[in-house]
């Protein structure tokens, strides 16, 4: 027996609507982030990732709201993230049903708010998310939704972080992000190595070949995507049965 | 039961779902009626000791438990039966299973961390119905000891109890509430049990009390 690796689409928000393109025209409302979580849920998504990407103050309530809805509609995990900056923030998430929490820029602040979220939550609900891009040397860190270089390597930071109590690492490649030219499969092996927590790698996803080479070769155990499913060009059912096939363990459809 | 530890939304959702009516106990008086108790449970052993404590739990619940009330704990809630766990070693556990919980051990990836699969060793009660080869969802560093309560285990980098049944007392070390069908038909099992007395062997319970 061994763990399957993941597949889990990320639901990108303004706190209230899917913000991507979203083309699922049988779904009734197909920009509510419920809806299409729990479209993923039956289609055998193992997990569920909510993103309020405009993190805006006076709308947080209403990603609160949000994530309830979620947690009450699903029966997979769900992460929320997206302006976690305290530990009252993430408390109103978890309260509200999210199994863990993503913390970004607010940790390369202070990594001390990792510590503060293990402590209160355990470890497992703690996902530290990572914005990499490529440096002359290795990977840089990036804070604010990839914008300002944080001056740290992105390799390090992994290690501080889980040193700090986080138990997974959502990585990111700024320079693959949106690109669906693949995941970078050499930045996520060298943060997989680096680390003794899961990694889930995230950014560049197209082909069920890129989800193959991530697993592999980049040694990922979970792998994150957005328009490629919410676009409805790859099917998350179509995209297990390749990998299945291709000898990734993975858990059949439900 | 409600420590403050979070993710109850969830747990209460996927009972309801099951048919179970729930109410959040944070004190001792809804242990005296309920006609099942469920532990849910995340974060760390030391808290959840300490708020059974603090919150005078940990008493009302022993006895409900001696007197054959049906009790499900999930994930952290399952390891509070045994004596105690590594995770905090001064903290007290309940004690309804003997033997301590350890840390999983280094060289595989930590925590474990999504689906895995359980091995069956005895009839389980929970697992009726539930495929062979179903995944379930773990999230902890933390197992229980394959004891003779475990009537189903799982293997990463130890063999530790997924399943743990002994007359009114169950647990899971996966999380049903977010396992998807797999973990909704673990839930309605033992829902159907309290329901028809199965249960909870040899205790007699009002009739009236079943019905839903």
């Amino acid at each position: 027996m061994t763990l399957a690796r993941r597949i889990i689409p990320c639901l990108d928000t303004d706190g209230v609507r899917v913000v991507k393109g979203v083309r699922f025209e049988s779904l009734r409302d197909a920009g509510d982030p419920v809806a299409l979580a729990e479209r993923y849920d039956r289609e055998g998504a193992d997990e569920v990732v909510v993103l309020d990407i405009a993190a805006a103050r006076d709308r947080r309530p209403t990603f609160v709201k949000t994530i309830h809805r979620a947690a009450l509609a699903l029966s997979i995990p769900l992460t929320a993230g997206g302006g976690i900056r305290t530990l009252e923030d993430a408390r109103a998430v978890v309260e509200a049903g999210a199994d863990k929490v993503t913390v970004n820029t607010a940790a390369v602040r202070d990594p001390e708010l990792v510590t503060a979220l293990a402590d209160a939550f355990g470890s497992q609900a703690v996902v530290l998310a990572i914005d990499a891009r490529r440096a002359e040397r290795g990977w840089e860190v990036c804070t604010r939704g990839g914008r300002d270089p944080a001056g740290l390597d992105a390799v390090d930071w992994a290690r501080t972080g889980t040193r700090h109590g986080a138990g997974e690492i959502l990585l990111t490649s700024i320079d693959r992000d949106g690109t669906q030219s693949g995941f970078d499969c050499e930045l996520t092996a060298a943060v997989a190595e680096a680390v003794g927590v899961p990694v889930i790698a995230s950014g560049g996803a197209r082909t069920p070949s890129d989800f193959l080479h991530v697993f592999e070769r980049g040694r990922a155990d979970a792998a994150l995507a957005a328009s490629v499913f919410h676009d409805a060009d790859l099917g998350i059912g179509t995209l297990k049965a390749f990998l299945a096939a291709n000898g990734v363990e993975v858990r059949p459809l439900p | 039961m409600d420590y403050g530890a979070g993710n109850l939304p969830s747990v209460e959702r996927a009972l309801a779902r099951a048919g179970a009516g729930t109410e959040r106990a944070a004190s001792p008086a809804p242990l005296e009626t309920a006609d099942a108790i469920v532990l849910p449970g995340v974060g760390h052993f030391g808290r959840l000791a300490a708020a059974l404590d603090d919150q005078a739990l940990r008493a009302p619940l022993l006895a409900a438990i001696a007197r054959g009330v049906p009790f499900l704990g999930i994930c952290l809630g399952m390891q509070a039966l045994w004596d105690g766990s590594e995770e905090a070693t001064a903290a007290r556990g309940l004690g309804v299973l003997a033997g301590r919980v350890t840390a999983l051990p280094a060289g595989v990836k930590l925590p474990h961390m999504g689906w895995n699969r359980v091995r069956r060793r005895a009839p389980a009660r929970l697992l009726e119905g539930v495929p062979e080869d179903a995944y379930l969802y773990f999230a902890h560093s933390y197992a229980g000891p394959a004891g003779v309560e475990a009537v189903a285990v799982c293997d990463y980098g130890a063999t530790f109890a997924a399943v743990v049944e002994r007359a009114n007392v169950f647990g899971v070390q996966f999380h049903p509430e977010k396992s998807g069908p797999a973990g909704a038909a673990v839930l309605a099992n033992f829902v159907a049990a309290v329901g028809n007395g199965t249960a909870a062997p040899g205790r007699t319970r009002s009739p009236a009390r079943t019905a839903p």
